[in-house]
């Protein structure tokens, strides 16, 4: 059956015809143009699996090796392909090993649909085997979540989520279906898509008085600033961003989730903010007279003293989230709303200008940084690697056209800094919950998500090795993801604080590794090990070149620390470059 | 400055959803004075009270995140200045000595109790107001053998809230929210506690 017949059957199901609750999730996701499901099946959800049997044509499910990869591959394909990820979890330790993704993917503003399986409806609350109350745990990790008992409910319930999860600000939903709705069988009368609930409102009024206000702001500031987000990402606005900056030549800095929405060449690119963001963005954000926040919520990881950031400047902050305005940092002009809509709003009243004397204030800070930082980063003195050196070479040999998928830490704040992107959808990081272990499963999503991109997965010592076992989906299907590990042989990040704030107290960050070659070839998988510089090209070229999936683990400096820094609980302009 | 705050909340009957309010205040740390959830003037739509101490920064926070979520319509909160509150207190004295001493009595009266049962060995009186009342009586009543005590969560009603009818008919046109607001939010808009 093609997926069109189908879709038509289910559209025209207005007869009703009898048909099983797994059945009916099946009906479900094709009606939903659902292409590709992450899941590990177990008892409580096989019905829907035994469904998911008569669909194997339509619907490509990857299994993974445990349901942890299975949401951080639903967060990478979401995230590159700019759709819905779903992930299908068994109740009990299955529906628990969710929780880590679920919260990753709200605090990002994932589209998750998780499906998990749960006991019979009537054995609820008694124990059983492999029951768990998962509605209540992850109630605080999901935008949404529904217990369906009835697979009258299905249909609808499922068309709910799909709805909640992509609208407005996107987020993870949880359907938790007993295994008598599964097997239960009623009379379908199609799918309806749902477009609207009526507690629910996706996006705020426009104002147009605040728009106008925001506009005028921008065209008497002498210095403004813009900062972005990944609601630039999520409202698919990178173009309306970019007419926006561009109309009034304002410099405009990144948060990492922001990143790659606007090219990393772009010459009012002037970098990352925050921790161990560029030195301009965050020495200046304290110099600027109008701060034009858009699609970003202030994580502290930005701001550092929020007693200390940006005291000086008016604050513009536009975002689909009513909830995120003046929470952390005080808007004079809030623009509520999606940004698609409101950043042409405000570009139509902006007047033509450029801030170039602004601007080069970034450059001679970009200067700065690179005397103290980047020079030495990029073209190291030392015999041993720097990470900056490989992505330095990544990007040579990708030119900036890859994905890069990155895990929590050291080389994640390298990448993130230094990694060139031409396109948008193409950074791909745990931000707000900082996962460790999110970037192999994420790559496999993100390969599935955009299978015409080169995906490269940036991960440390640490990291892979709290996902590793996704080495086992990745050789089940072949999946062409590169596999760069850097490893510094410490849990770089925390060792960094250690060497820093508690005098050289390394508690516990000297990490063994095993031979990840050797690891990489039991799953049939190829790989390669490095420690010279002069065998980086080679080595990163045999990687991208590689018909299939590639690990190659390049041994950096053990002792390399991450700089700039803005220590925690300074403000922005105390940034340090050594 | 922390003082006492009313939410008013109308939501969805969701299964599921009083934890999801709840979570909003313990994942802060903040206690739950009172909570009361009932139906409302809407057929079909609940109406929570929650009675929290905080500084009004945190209750528009927390309003908001609430508002955020699927099920719920819509979130206000309130100082006591602005709404019409009240609490329900129920007493259990001994019989004996309500027959005994003229001078409880003459209390129960004062303080306007009703009596909602009589048995041979306690008697139930019922008080409804706000709580300096209800306590009141409770200490008065503690010196003459009070049994047992129990108090309601706080119920209100906002001043100036025209109900929920016109607000509902919003919510229910199938797309609410794109359009564009031409006309200069109100300096009344501005200043009310709406959230």
């Amino acid at each position: 059956m093609q997926t069109e017949t189908i879709n038509e059957q289910i559209d025209a199901a207005v007869a009703p015809i009898e048909i099983t609750g797994g059945d009916a999730v099946m009906r479900a996701l094709v009606a939903e143009g659902v292409e590709t499901i992450f899941g590990y099946p177990g008892g409580a959800i096989m019905p829907i699996y035994d469904a998911l049997y008569d669909y194997r044509d339509h619907l490509e499910h990857i299994l993974v090796r445990h349901e942890q990869g299975g949401i951080h591959a639903g967060q990478g394909y979401a995230r590159t392909s700019g759709k819905t990820g779903i992930v299908f979890a068994t109740s009990g330790p299955g529906a628990t090993n969710l929780v880590t993704g679920l919260a990753d993917a709200m605090i990002d503003s994932t589209p998750l649909v998780c499906i998990t399986g749960q006991v019979f409806a009537h054995l609820l609350g008694t124990d059983a085997f492999q029951e768990t109350d998962v509605i209540n745990i992850t109630t605080p990790v999901t935008k949404w979540n529904y217990q369906v008992t009835d697979a009258n409910e299905i249909p609808e319930a499922l068309a709910k989520a799909f709805y909640i999860a992509k609208s407005g600000r996107p987020g993870p939903v949880l359907i938790d279906i007993t295994k008598n709705a599964q097997v239960q069988k009623f009379n379908y009368t199609g799918y309806k898509t749902c477009n609207h609930i009526r507690s629910y409102r996706p996006k705020p009024v426009v104002r147009k008085e605040f728009t106008t206000a925001a506009a005028a702001m921008i065209n008497k500031a002498e210095r403004p600033l813009v900062i972005f987000g990944q609601g630039v990402i999520l409202g698919c606005a990178e173009n309306e961003f970019k007419a926006f900056i561009e109309k009034s030549g304002m410099p405009a800095a990144w948060t990492i989730l922001g990143l790659s929405a606007l090219s990393t060449d772009h010459p009012l690119n002037v970098g990352m903010l925050g921790m161990h963001g560029n030195y301009g963005p965050n020495m200046l954000t304290n110099e600027c007279d109008v701060l034009i926040a858009v699609g970003m919520r202030f994580d502290d990881r930005v701001t550092g003293r929020l007693d200390r950031y940006a005291k000086q400047a008016k604050v513009i902050h536009l975002d689909i989230d009513p909830s995120e305005i003046d929470k952390n940092v005080k808007a004079d002009v809030p623009v509520w709303g999606d940004c698609k809509e409101t950043l042409p709003m405000i570009t139509a009243l902006l007047e033509k200008k450029d801030h170039r004397q602004w601007v080069n204030k970034f450059s001679e800070c970009m200067e700065k940084e690179k005397e103290a930082v980047i020079n030495e980063e990029l073209n190291p003195s030392t015999d041993s690697l720097t990470m900056g050196e490989v992505i330095e070479q990544l990007n040579v040999l990708t030119k900036g056209d890859a994905i890069i998928v990155t895990d929590v830490g050291q080389h994640q704040m390298v990448a993130c800094r230094y990694a060139k992107f031409n396109q948008t959808k193409s950074n791909i990081t745990s931000g707000g919950l900082g996962t460790m272990g999110f970037a192999l499963p994420a790559a496999i999503g993100a390969k599935y998500g955009a299978k015409d991109r080169t995906v490269v997965a940036v991960i440390g010592d640490g990291g892979i090795q709290m996902t590793i076992q996704e080495l086992g989906t990745i050789m089940q299907n072949n999946i062409n993801v590169k596999i760069l590990i850097l490893n510094n042989r410490f849990l770089g990040m925390v060792r960094q604080w250690q060497d820093l704030f508690n005098e050289k107290r390394y508690s516990f960050v000297d990490i063994a590794s095993p031979d990840y070659v050797a690891v990489a070839k039991g799953y049939k998988i190829e790989g390669n090990s490095i420690e010279e510089r002069k065998d980086l090209i080679n080595a990163l070229e045999t990687m991208l070149n590689h018909d299939g999936p590639y690990l190659l683990e390049v041994f950096v400096g053990k002792e390399n620390n991450v700089f700039p820094m803005v220590p925690q609980g300074c403000g922005v302009s105390e940034i340090r470059l050594k | 400055m922390k003082q006492e705050y009313t939410l008013t909340i109308y939501t969805e009957n969701q299964v599921g959803l009083l934890n999801r309010i709840a979570i909003m205040f313990s994942r802060r740390k903040i206690n739950i004075e009172s909570m009361n959830t009932s139906p409302s003037e809407i057929e079909g739509i609940h109406r929570f009270n929650i009675l929290i101490n905080e500084t009004e920064d945190v209750v528009r926070k927390i309003g908001r995140q609430i508002e955020k979520q699927v099920d719920v319509l819509k979130a206000y909160f309130n100082t006591n200045d602005t709404i019409i509150w009240q609490e329900l207190a129920l007493y259990k004295v001994p019989t004996d000595v309500i027959a005994e001493k003229v001078k409880v009595e003459r209390l129960l009266r004062t303080y306007g109790a009703r009596v909602v049962a009589i048995m041979s060995d306690y008697t139930i009186f019922e008080t409804t107001g706000q709580r300096e009342e209800t306590d009141t009586l409770l200490k008065v009543l503690g010196e003459y053998g009070l049994i047992e005590f129990v108090r309601s969560a706080r119920i209100a009603i906002i001043k100036d809230s025209k109900g929920f009818h016109e607000k509902l008919k919003e919510f229910e046109l199938a797309e609410p929210t794109h359009h564009i607001i031409d006309e200069p939010i109100s300096a009344d808009e501005a200043a009310s506690k709406v959230v």
